[in-house]
């Protein structure tokens, strides 16, 4: 692919906002991460508000029909995709602590994350 | 360098507007559109949360949206200000990236 | 400078491609390029061809077909995402084309700025 070899290396962040399930965003911007490894740029994955839900362990969807494609999150360093973040306010907010998490993050307050924010080129919130 | 924050939900309605609040960094450029531009209105709840934010970011609101939903730009809370979509554009160029708060 | 445009959601529930067009319009008219407009999630519907809005009502599929008639602006409707929701070559309107993510991803790379309209 061409810009595989265009050698330029952005700073990428999706920054997931919504819980699972209720809308489809996790998911699809879950196949948006995974097509972006292919690109070889440096992508980051931000859990932040409700986001932090598609993350939590124990999710099985079977019995309202859906898929259940959390298991997809603990297979992203396989591509090279190991940059995931946790907002720490997200998570108390809610009740949670990082042993509620399916896979392993990082865990930011909301002030570092917002200037990890600030240093990205592109930035894909759902 | 500074970023461009979109938000386009009323913040009585969802959060977007203080997820981005909570976010942003001082300078940065918050656009309000669509259904977030009733935040930008003087007399509401949060009107002195707006005001003190646009001491923070520079916080501008579409014009357009506005006057769809009957919002007089006369009745703004104080250091916000009025652009139409070129402005959109300008502000979108002239920082370093957009974050859409969706 | 170089425009890439995502649009996340369909023609009429929500204002997204709306204002994703005023937007896509005034960067032209400004003297911008648009790199790419991409459609994804339910924004695929942008690109059917048998919505008919009524007729004192603003065509939204109509308007993304215009500026890339007049301004050869590329339409790109995710191929996953469309084929959720039947949104395949039979009933695509002209102006759009199908293809993959990797567009969204290139455009990230290649415009820039990405700029994303939705819920």
């Amino acid at each position: 692919m061409d810009e595989m070899e265009s050698g330029v290396v952005k700073k990428f962040m999706f920054i997931n906002r919504k819980p699972p399930h209720g809308t489809v965003y996790a998911l699809e911007v879950l196949e948006m991460v995974l097509i972006s490894a292919a690109f070889d740029q440096d992508v980051h994955l931000a859990f932040i508000d409700d986001g932090v839900y598609q993350i939590k362990k124990g999710q099985a969807p079977a019995e309202i029909g859906c898929k259940n494609f959390s298991p997809t999150y603990r297979a992203l360093d396989g591509y090279d995709i190991e940059k995931l973040y946790v907002e720490a306010e997200g998570l108390a907010e809610r009740g949670l602590t990082e042993d509620d998490l399916l896979v392993p993050v990082e865990v930011l307050s909301r002030a570092e994350l917002g200037k990890l924010m600030g240093e990205m080129d592109v930035i894909l919130t759902a | 360098m500074t970023m461009l924050h979109t938000v386009n939900k009323s913040p009585f309605e969802r959060n977007n507007l203080d997820s981005c609040l909570g976010h942003a960094q001082p300078g940065d450029a918050i656009l309000l559109i669509e259904d977030a531009v009733y935040a930008a209105m003087g007399g509401t709840n949060i009107a002195g949360k707006i005001a003190d934010a646009a001491k923070t970011f520079r916080l501008h609101v579409l014009g357009p949206d506005l006057k769809a939903r009957g919002c007089d730009p006369a009745n703004l809370v104080a250091g916000v200000t009025v652009v139409d979509y070129g402005g959109f554009v300008e502000l979108a160029a002239q920082n370093k990236a957009v974050n859409a708060w969706l | 400078m170089k425009f890439g445009i995502l649009v996340n959601e369909g023609p009429y529930n929500h204002q997204a491609s709306d204002t994703a067009y005023q937007f896509t319009k005034a960067a032209l008219e400004n003297g911008h390029e648009i790199f790419r407009v991409f459609f994804y999630y339910d924004g695929v519907n942008n690109a059917t061809s048998l919505g008919q809005p009524p007729s004192d009502d603003r065509n939204v599929t109509k308007n993304w077909q215009k500026l890339a008639e007049d301004h050869k602006v590329d339409l790109v409707v995710c191929v996953a995402a469309g084929l959720r929701r039947g949104i395949v070559d039979g009933n695509l309107a002209p102006g759009f084309r199908i293809s993959g993510l990797g567009q969204l991803i290139e455009a990230g790379i290649q415009a820039d700025r990405v700029v994303a309209f939705g819920d």
